[in-house]
This record gives C-alpha cells, structure tokens and sequence, in this order.
C-alpha cells in the first residue's frame, strides 16, 4: 500500500504508523523515520514549508512509486507538513514495510534524500533576527547523488 | 483573461508578492522582461525551473502560455 499525504495541520506519526503497519501482515520488518523542527542554539522559533498545490503532491507520489519500483517493499507512507511549524512538531514521516531489513531501511533513506532536495517544497525559518530563506547543505545534494544510477 | 505568473519561495519576496497578471500569449522573453530585475536574472540560473499550466517545462526558454494560463517560477526546492 501507497499512501502519500500532504498535512497542513499538525500532526502525530505514531497514528499514521501503527495502522500502516497493520495493514502488511506477514511483514518481516518496518522503518521509519520522523523528521522534527530542530530547536538549536540562536534558535528557531517558527519554521515554514510552502508549496506549489499543482506539483508537490504529484511529486510526492512519484516518488513513491520511484521507491517502490526500486526497493522490494510492501507498503510505503510518506507524510510532509506544509504551512507553519513550532519547534519540536513533526515535518515528515517517512515508513516502509518490507520482508526484509535492508528494502525498508534503503527505501527510507532514498525518500528522505529526495524529499530534502527534490520536491517541491521551499522551506523557510524565522529566529530573533527575522525570516530567512534554507537551502539544502551540500551534504544533502551529495546524498541525493548516491541514488543516481 | 490574463497569464497570471506566480513566484514561489524565495522569488516572493524578490518579487514583492506572491503573483501578478500580464497580458497573454506570454513567451520566455516576455516573462523575463514582465518580472524584471533582478528576478529576470535568477531566471536565467539552471537551477531555476518554469511550470506552466501545472508542468514543469523540460526547456523553459520554449515557454508559450496562453490567457489562463498559470506559470509559476520555481527557484531551488528544501523539504523535509
């Protein structure tokens, strides 16, 4: 099972994933990763992700199939947070069911590499000085690139 | 009716406002002289993507929007 969503509300990953993980019975094994605001020194106070309704969610669904064409999976979940965002709230949700450890860790990692430098999504953060624009870390770029055939 | 062009991310803030209508058929050429400096210039980046009627041109310089069209100005995307 496929299911992609996009949230504009806060929202709780255990309740998404715990009922992705019951609908795979037989599964040998699922990850998951949960992407939260960072609080940090200097600090974040409001974090912004917007998008581009024609694109984002069609993009993210791509992706998923791209995912799910690549790696032996069983289901994949892929929930991104769009619109404001404090501090400690989730913005992504990211789980793959698998028969086997390796799919389901890989198919993780993959989505997330994308979602960080290739959907369509514009993040933005707000601290004491005022709004500023982020782009993704050349770290980023670099692990986008190991998925390349 | 109208092309109706639209500016994402940072682009908004370049641009004053998320979007502005011109007068249609809107070529690359009319775009970059519509949204002038210094948004024409970011346009020019690789990086810099053109939807137009909710897909992304694989060449951007052959943009042909008609009225009712919508182009949105896609710079560089961070998720997650």
């Amino acid at each position: 099972m496929r299911d992609v969503r996009l949230l504009d509300r806060p929202f709780d990953p255990g309740s998404l994933i715990g009922p992705f993980t019951g609908a795979h019975p037989g599964l040998g094994g699922v990850c998951s990763f949960v992407g939260e605001v960072r609080g940090e020194n200097g600090g974040v106070e409001t974090l912004e992700l917007t998008h581009y309704e024609p694109l984002t969610l069609p993009g993210m669904e791509h992706l998923a199939e791209q995912a799910c064409s690549r790696f032996a999976l069983m289901g994949l979940l892929i929930a991104h947070r769009i619109g404001l965002m404090r501090v400690g709230e989730p913005i992504v949700c990211v789980s793959a069911a698998a028969r086997h450890r390796r799919a389901a860790i890989d198919a993780v990692d993959f989505t997330m590499d994308h979602l960080k430098c290739a959907a369509w999504l514009w993040k933005r953060e707000r601290r004491a000085d005022g709004w500023r624009w982020v782009a993704p870390r050349p770290e980023d770029y670099a692990a986008l690139a190991r998925w390349r055939d | 009716m109208s092309v109706r062009i639209l500016f994402l991310g940072p682009l908004r803030d370049l641009a004053a406002g998320p979007e502005r209508e011109v007068a249609g058929p809107l070529d690359w050429a009319g775009l970059l002289e519509a949204v002038g400096e210094p948004i024409a210039d970011r346009l020019r980046d690789d990086r810099v993507h053109v939807a137009c009627a909710g897909r992304v041109l694989a060449d951007k310089t052959a943009l042909s929007a008609k009225d009712g069209d919508e182009v949105a100005l896609l710079p560089p995307v961070s998720g997650g």
